[in-house]
């Protein structure tokens, strides 16, 4: 393919995960109320102590205020407006019966889910809308003890782990989303793996929403036992649609003695057409604990997608010499407007965080870095290193910076670099005297500039990941 | 045919005009230095040829192996054979230099029809360069131009000249800045890339560079023209006389 036609083609693509499967779809009436999570629990059918938790949930965020803190800006959410539930009629019980419209879906946007096309070694759970529609390789990780699933199923198949650990690093009540999510949420992804297991394969979960009108609130929980060790993945898109829709997710991780979590997000949620219209809403509430000793929680994310991205996936580091990590790329095209960072909070000994985010705005994108490193009284030689760069695009978008930093532990050391950098016609120029068209030249710069979280994804991820930025920061015409 | 012919090339920059009337006859196999004076429009004409953005023709022609240069597109002129060593190299984190240079001599190759080199042959193109420049392999995998040193930046230059082999080379004072090591490793890159297949231009303040690299024209720009025209003769009583007496010549003319 020539340079030229590459180019063309790069540019003319637009957000090519915007297409619906028409399905049909049951969907809960629009609105919230107590009937409607006891209605979706009910379709669940759920125990009662799950039901209980769902309503004090409910309850907690009737008397909590939407968050304004972020520094982003949209028109008001009519929370009555949207349905809390949809779901393809005629659920599956295996892959066997998954309406073939649906596995065609899955296969437009490179996501096989029979095994037979599967990835090698990525074992998926997809979910559509407010349903699981099926995992791979379940039997197989079974094998090894390994739970892997649907939230649902597993309330169902394993209620004393879900029990156990549910709301135990995200409650009920933490934050307004939470809560919302808390007292709605319909499915999302359950894995255990249980002590001293090497969880073989990347685990891989792919959310879509496919309904008008739909909230997406799905729940994920993991959990590594005492030495354990996964690495898990979750990508996300949507259909284009002129109105806005939300997403408001919770992700609990949690990692034993010597156990560790490896958590890859690559988050494509529909951003929106050029003028801002449409896009999603992603108000998402990740975090992750190590509880045990010497323990490792690892956050990457390639956040390319939503209008709107409201989401600080941290680190509790609870367990004596735990690690937490967090290493994030930020775009923000067109309208869009990002608000998302970290929380690294030390409480055991010896605890080290590492933070490296990376921002690019380009159009009228609005990029905040929004990050929290706490060190408790008692986390002795806890360390920290920050690293926050941002990279401008053009001369109309915003990058912007809140690190707080508390300290009570005097032994600790923490190191903070920040740099904000632009993409300047000099470097184009000098691109372009040596042969290198300047979109070609932007690609190059914007992936030297992210490079340090790249090294972080999966193989497979990492493709995707420079794929998806390529094509959201050519959507804009800000270059040549 | 002449590889580049510039006819009474006229350009302005931020709204001034620098080149007033530029002739200029560059055969291939020929090395022309243009020496000047400050502001008399020798960086100008070379970023004028180069393309860059701002630098607003204004009248004239440029022709390069008989094509309408002005027409081109920065990227095209590069990848038809005019290369730029730049005055001040720009810095760019995160692109390694091997990482660059490759991509933009496939992207050249391309042009030419020829197949792309994968990294083992792209480093056999490199190897002998490297040790022309006299420059470390670590060199290789530094982030592009990004900390070096304004020695390193000027070496960088003219091996990515070695390595994209142009038909036209344009030197925009590429001495300027270096030490007298530098300027013979410089300088004995440059003569290595002389050919009868290449034309370089040297762009320069000083006759110092002319030691090592013997031009066969040298040319004065004074106000926007080509004031006079000589041998390598001229280079060294520019160096003794100094500029003002072409200039006061081309004004009494």
């Amino acid at each position: 393919m020539s340079q030229q036609k590459a180019i063309q083609d790069l540019t003319a693509q637009e957000y090519k995960a915007g297409f619906t499967t028409d399905i049909e779809e049951e969907f809960a009436p629009k609105g919230l109320s107590e009937d409607i999570v006891r209605f979706i629990s009910k379709k669940k059918e759920e125990p009662d102590w799950l039901l209980e938790w769902r309503l004090k949930a409910y309850r907690a965020w009737l008397a909590m205020q939407e968050p304004k803190w972020a520094n982003i800006t949209y028109g008001p959410i009519d929370y009555q407006a949207i349905h809390y539930y949809a779901a393809p009629k005629n659920a599956p019980k295996s892959l066997a019966e998954v309406d073939p419209a649906i596995l065609a879906m899955y296969d437009k946007l490179g996501i096989p889910l029979r095994e037979r096309e599967a990835l090698l070694g990525v074992a998926v759970d997809a979910v559509l809308d407010s349903v699981s529609v099926g995992t791979t390789f379940k039997e197989k990780l079974a094998e090894l003890g390994i739970i892997f699933g649907s939230f649902s199923e597993a309330v169902h198949e394993h209620p004393d782990l879900v029990r156990k650990w549910l709301g135990t690093v995200v409650p009920y009540n933490d934050n307004y989303f939470a809560a919302l999510n808390s007292a709605v949420f319909s499915d999302g992804s359950f894995a255990y793996v249980p002590p001293g297991i090497r969880c073989p394969m990347e685990l891989s979960t792919y959310f879509r929403i496919n309904a008008a009108a739909t909230g997406q609130f799905e729940r994920t929980l993991i959990i590594a036992d005492s030495g354990a060790h996964v690495s898990y993945n979750e990508g996300c898109t949507a259909p284009v649609r002129d109105e806005n829709q939300l997403h408001a997710a919770v992700v609990e991780l949690i990692a034993l003695e010597d156990g560790e979590v490896k958590y890859s997000t690559i988050q494509n949620w529909y951003p929106g057409d050029k003028q801002g219209r449409g896009g999603i809403y992603n108000f998402v509430t990740k975090r992750g604990k190590c509880l045990g000793a010497r323990s490792k929680i690892s956050w990457t994310q390639v956040e390319t997608g939503s209008a709107i991205t409201w989401k600080y996936p941290s680190c509790i580091l609870q367990g004596d010499d735990s690690v937490g990590e967090f290493y994030s790329v930020a775009v923000t095209a067109n309208r869009q407007q990002a608000d998302t960072g970290t929380k690294m909070i030390h409480i055991g000994k010896n605890t080290r965080s590492v933070i490296v985010s990376k921002g690019i705005s380009s159009g009228f994108g609005q990029n905040t870095y929004r990050g929290q490193v706490k060190i408790l009284k008692g986390a002795a030689n806890a360390r920290n290193y920050s690293q926050c760069d941002s990279l401008l695009v053009g001369d109309k978008c915003g990058a912007h910076t809140f690190p707080y930093i508390e300290v009570s532990e005097p032994s600790a050391q923490l190191e903070h670099e920040a740099t904000t950098s632009k993409i300047g016609d000099d470097q184009l120029f000098y691109c372009q005297q040596r042969g290198v068209t300047p979109e070609d030249a932007t690609n190059m710069i914007v992936n030297g500039f992210c490079k340090k979280v790249f090294l972080n994804l999966p193989m497979e991820f990492a493709v995707e990941a420079q794929r998806l930025i390529q094509v959201s920061l050519s959507l804009e015409g800000t270059v040549g | 045919m002449a590889l580049l012919e510039i006819r009474n090339l006229s350009a302005r920059v931020a709204g001034k005009e620098i080149l007033k009337g530029v002739d200029l006859t560059v055969n291939a196999g020929e090395v022309h230095a243009i020496m000047g004076p400050n502001g008399s429009g020798k960086s100008t004409l070379a970023n004028v040829l180069a393309g860059r953005p701002n630098y607003e023709v204004t009248g004239g022609t440029v022709t390069y192996d008989g094509k309408d240069l002005l027409a081109m597109k920065p990227e095209l002129r590069a990848r038809e054979g005019v290369f730029l060593a730049f005055q001040y190299p720009v810095e760019i984190p995160g692109v390694g230099n091997a990482y660059f240079l490759k991509s933009a001599l496939n992207a050249i190759r391309r042009h030419r029809g020829q197949p792309e080199l994968d990294a083992v042959e792209f480093m056999d193109v490199v190897n002998d360069r490297v040790k022309l420049l006299e420059l470390d392999e670590a060199f290789l995998g530094r982030s592009l131009n990004d900390g070096f040193s304004g020695g390193e930046k000027k070496r960088n230059e003219i091996f990515q000249m070695a390595v994209l082999e142009p038909r036209l080379a344009v030197l925009d004072e590429t001495d300027s800045g270096l030490d007298i090591d530098a300027l013979r490793v410089v300088a004995n890159g440059v003569n290595a890339m002389r050919g009868p297949e290449r034309a370089i231009v040297v762009v320069t303040h000083y006759q110092r560079i002319l030691n090592y690299i013997t031009p066969d024209f040298v040319h004065v720009l004074a106000n926007g023209r080509i004031a006079k025209s000589g041998g390598e003769e001229l280079a060294h009583e520019l160096e003794k006389r100094g500029y003002a007496w072409v200039e006061a010549e081309a004004a009494a003319r």
